[in-house]
């Protein structure tokens, strides 16, 4: 895009945002279209600033357009600190009420949704961004389709990503769980996907490459169904197109089906497919080796994407829901096992003849063991799936427990292998900063994993089993608040866990800070008296 | 493009594809992982014929098992009902005392009443019963209203001071200071009056001006020596038990500008069978007369 219609198009965005803040029914809505005029002035200012008037831009253009993929990196890290830190305060907030400071702004309900967006739109979100723009560009040869436009989706999803978050605080919400956004925001977040699909799918167009790589199957899949189950989860009528307030579309039951479709497959095709595309070019590019089945990688790839979007209905077992519905949510989830061990198989199995590396490379580590918790959630799913497990598990902390061995464990880690694969080579490092730092980052993070993981498995049993605890004479044997009180300790296990993930991230953005700056901290290898043939 | 080649580790031959450096085995599905598939699946199809789901157009399969949620929990609750109607027909015809004097009708009353009390009594009088300020401690020998089985029994069937049950309990202490009925240095000293009659620490002076106002105004309910009266509702002030606080402000608050809890009349949400079990357990705490 012409610098001529950059600035247009901004001012023109940012008058129109003035007048929707005149015109705003609350005051809300009028905080939303200020946030969109500082957006706008920002974005305006800062290219007044270093424009050239000498048109030669593209002169020297490079190969690839790698630069949305450094912003991708840093704002993975920045999201992924903020996700966490939100995550461990209302973990605390839990455990010590307190916490909540009595401020609706700190009040455990609206920073609730401000961690799981942050975490799994800001955090994952800018990790898939970024990967797959880097994975499509290599894996296609060819630079990123429609010129800028990858920038547009970059920042368009960075200001999506601030009016949900500053939404949550303020007390906007449509109050479905990871669609919080009200009706304009979704608006907003549906024209910068569509451009991210038309990037996405002009790169594969023009690929130099005669096949398209898995990696790019699966994040085609992530891209396309996310659209899909964000438009239709989404549907609501504003109250005023110069208010916050919609309402949805559907009610009751169908309400809670529409959004557990969604709300599972977010799970299925943003936080599995996705990373999954993730996993498949940077497992077999820092291991060295050939991915292990292409086969398989086919068969689970179909059987995956075909089966998942049924699932979503296990979310509604013993609900108003009818028999018929709950059944289909259940078998569907138990024949996704194997199609999602397919991945972890290719995973795994990728490492065959390089297992070695392990013991000296803490990068390739992070990605297995992401890959190893991945095995470990995609079968805790199906298990929890069954009714009668289902029946002691659903509403507890094990619920909780299950979601967060896939987010820290899988999505976190796959995503921190992968930065530290992208970052030498996106600011032309040899290595990263310290490798040793990466080895406390791995410790740490897998720690506070365990911590989490099996305090909330065991208070999530116990809290099943006090609700539905009687008496030999037939009577309710706890009250609510005694299960709440018997919580207390696995809550603080919990947050002292999530604490450990945190510090961990941070250890993560102090190495790619110094990486960045082209620092070398020469460390000793690590796994220590590594062979000395390995270096001949 | 790369051409076809074998992997040297493995002994599998690559596909030919090439991107990026990156390669793939042609490895066949492995055996365990497709046999498990299949399993699922037949599984799978299995459970989809024994229970509801498919749908039609008008309503869903019903499986050959004839499954339903819904039948599923009405009969465990029915047989749970029945476990228990044994003695709940028993306490819906027996009055109070007779409950309270039968081993087994006491038993499962108190176990019932317990029950009951978690769930809807706890969150103002606390789990143990212990109360709250503003919530009675149900545990101990002093009482609002009673604490004969009767009187309990009536104060949790109609409630206190709630408005929709007409034979609710009711009471109302003025407002002395916001109606300005008294001065404030008439409060405070009724105030040193209370604190005398508590036996806690006071300014004599005071307390002697104090006790006139305290005869006048405040002795008509709770007594010339503080000893209260259920009748009323009047909290006993001569002991060291107090319900918004017993230092000198709160009581000169709670003179000037009372506050009145309320308690739901509980008939209209338990069956009666549930407030006796309530009342017995209540009653069992310790302080019942």
């Amino acid at each position: 895009m012409g610098t001529v219609a950059y600035f247009i198009s901004l001012g023109l965005a940012a008058l129109a945002a003035v007048v929707l803040a005149a015109k705003a029914h609350d005051g809300l809505f009028a905080a939303h279209a200020w946030i969109v005029i500082i957006a706008c002035a920002i974005a305006i200012i800062w290219r007044a600033r270093t424009v050239s008037f000498g048109g030669a831009s593209t002169a020297g253009q490079e190969k690839y357009l790698d630069g949305v993929v450094r912003a991708g990196a840093i704002a993975t890290i920045f999201w992924g600190l903020a996700g966490f830190l939100v995550g461990v305060v209302i973990a605390f907030q839990l455990a010590y009420p307190a916490l909540n400071l009595d401020l609706p702004w700190t009040s455990f309900g609206r920073l609730r949704p401000l961690h799981t967006s942050a975490v799994v739109f800001a955090f994952g979100g800018n990790a898939l961004l970024c990967t797959s723009f880097y994975v499509v560009q290599r894996t296609c040869q060819t630079r990123l389709a429609l010129g800028n436009a990858a920038w547009f989706v970059f920042w368009g999803y960075q200001l999506f990503i601030v009016l949900a978050a500053t939404g949550y605080l303020l007390g906007i919400t449509q109050s479905k769980e990871y669609a919080e956004p009200e009706w304009y925001v979704d608006l907003w977040l549906t024209i910068v996907w569509v451009v991210y699909l038309l990037v996405f799918l002009g790169t594969l167009l023009k690929r130099k490459e005669p096949h398209i790589y898995v990696a790019n199957w699966f994040f085609l899949s992530f891209i396309v169904t996310v659209a899909m189950l964000h438009v239709v989860n989404n549907l609501s009528v504003p109250v005023s197109f110069l208010g916050t307030k919609s309402y949805v579309l559907f009610a009751g039951v169908q309400d809670a089906l529409t959004q557990w479709w969604y709300g599972h497959n977010a799970v299925g095709f943003f936080l599995t497919a996705g990373f999954l595309g993730i996993m498949y070019y940077f497992v077999p590019k820092r291991a060295g080796r050939p991915v292990y089945s292409y086969r398989l990688s086919i068969v689970h790839f179909w059987s995956l994407i075909f089966l998942y979007i049924w699932a979503g209905p296990h979310h509604l077992h013993y609900t108003a829901l009818p028999d018929w519905a709950q059944t289909l949510g259940m078998v569907f989830s138990i024949m996704l096992w194997m199609p999602s061990w397919g991945g972890m198989i290719n995973g795994l199995m990728t490492l065959s003849g390089a297992w070695d590396k392990l013991r000296t490379d803490p990068v390739l580590r992070m990605m297995v063991i992401s890959v190893a918790f991945y095995g470990m959630s995609t079968f805790e799913g199906p298990v929890m799936s069954i009714k009668a497990v289902n029946s002691l598990s659903h509403y507890t902390d094990w619920t909780i427990g299950h979601v967060h061995s896939g987010a820290l464990g899988w999505v976190g880690m796959v995503s921190f292998g992968a930065i530290y694969f992208l970052v030498p080579k996106l600011w032309n490092r040899t290595e990263m900063y310290s490798l040793r730092l990466v080895n406390w980052h791995f410790w740490l993070a897998t720690l506070g994993i365990v911590l989490y993981a099996s305090s909330m498995w065991v208070s999530g049993i116990m809290q099943g089993l006090m609700w539905r605890a009687y008496d030999a004479l037939g009577f309710l044997e706890y009250s609510f608040a005694e299960t709440v009180a018997a919580m207390h300790p696995f809550y603080v296990i919990r947050g002292l866990g999530g604490l450990l993930y945190l510090t961990g991230g941070l250890i993560m953005a102090y190495n790619m800070v110094r990486t960045i700056r082209g620092d070398d901290r020469a460390d000793a290898p690590v796994g220590d008296a590594a062979p000395a043939q390995s270096a001949a | 493009m790369a051409d076809i080649e074998r992997d040297e580790h493995s002994g599998t031959d690559t596909t030919g594809h090439e991107w990026d450096g990156i390669k793939e085995l042609n490895t066949p599905l492995p055996k365990w992982w497709l046999w498990t598939f299949y399993a699922t699946c037949i599984w799978a199809l299995g459970y989809v014929i024994l229970y509801p789901a498919i749908p039609l157009i008008n309503s869903a399969t019903t499986g050959v098992l004839g499954y339903s949620s819904r039948a599923e929990v009405a009969q465990e609750l029915s047989e749970a009902a029945a476990e228990q109607s044994v003695y709940i027909d028993r306490i819906r015809t027996s009055s109070l005392e007779q409950i309270r004097s039968d081993q087994d009708l006491f038993t499962f009353a108190v176990a019932g009443g317990r029950s009951a009390f978690a769930v809807n009594c706890s969150q103002c009088h606390g789990s143990g019963a212990a109360g709250a300020a503003g919530y009675p401690n149900l545990n101990d020998d002093e009482w609002l209203w009673g604490g004969t089985l009767d009187d309990i029994h009536l104060t949790i069937a109609h409630g206190v001071r709630f408005d929709d049950d007409d034979e609710t309990r009711y009471s109302e202490m003025p407002a002395f200071g916001r109606d300005e009925m008294l001065e404030k240095t008439e409060i405070a000293d009724i105030a040193q009056h209370v604190l005398a009659l508590s036996n806690q620490e006071h300014d004599g002076e005071a307390a002697g001006r104090g006790a006139i106002g305290y005869s006048d105004n405040c002795a008509a309910c709770h007594g010339e020596n503080g000893a209260g009266d259920q009748f009323q509702g009047a909290p006993a002030l001569g002991d060291a038990i107090w319900f918004y606080g017993s230092d000198g402000a709160s009581i000169r608050t709670q003179i000037a500008n009372p506050k009145h809890g309320v308690m739901p009349a509980w008939a209209h949400r338990l069956d009666e069978a549930t407030v006796k079990q309530l009342t017995v357990f209540v009653h069992s705490l310790g302080g019942g007369e």
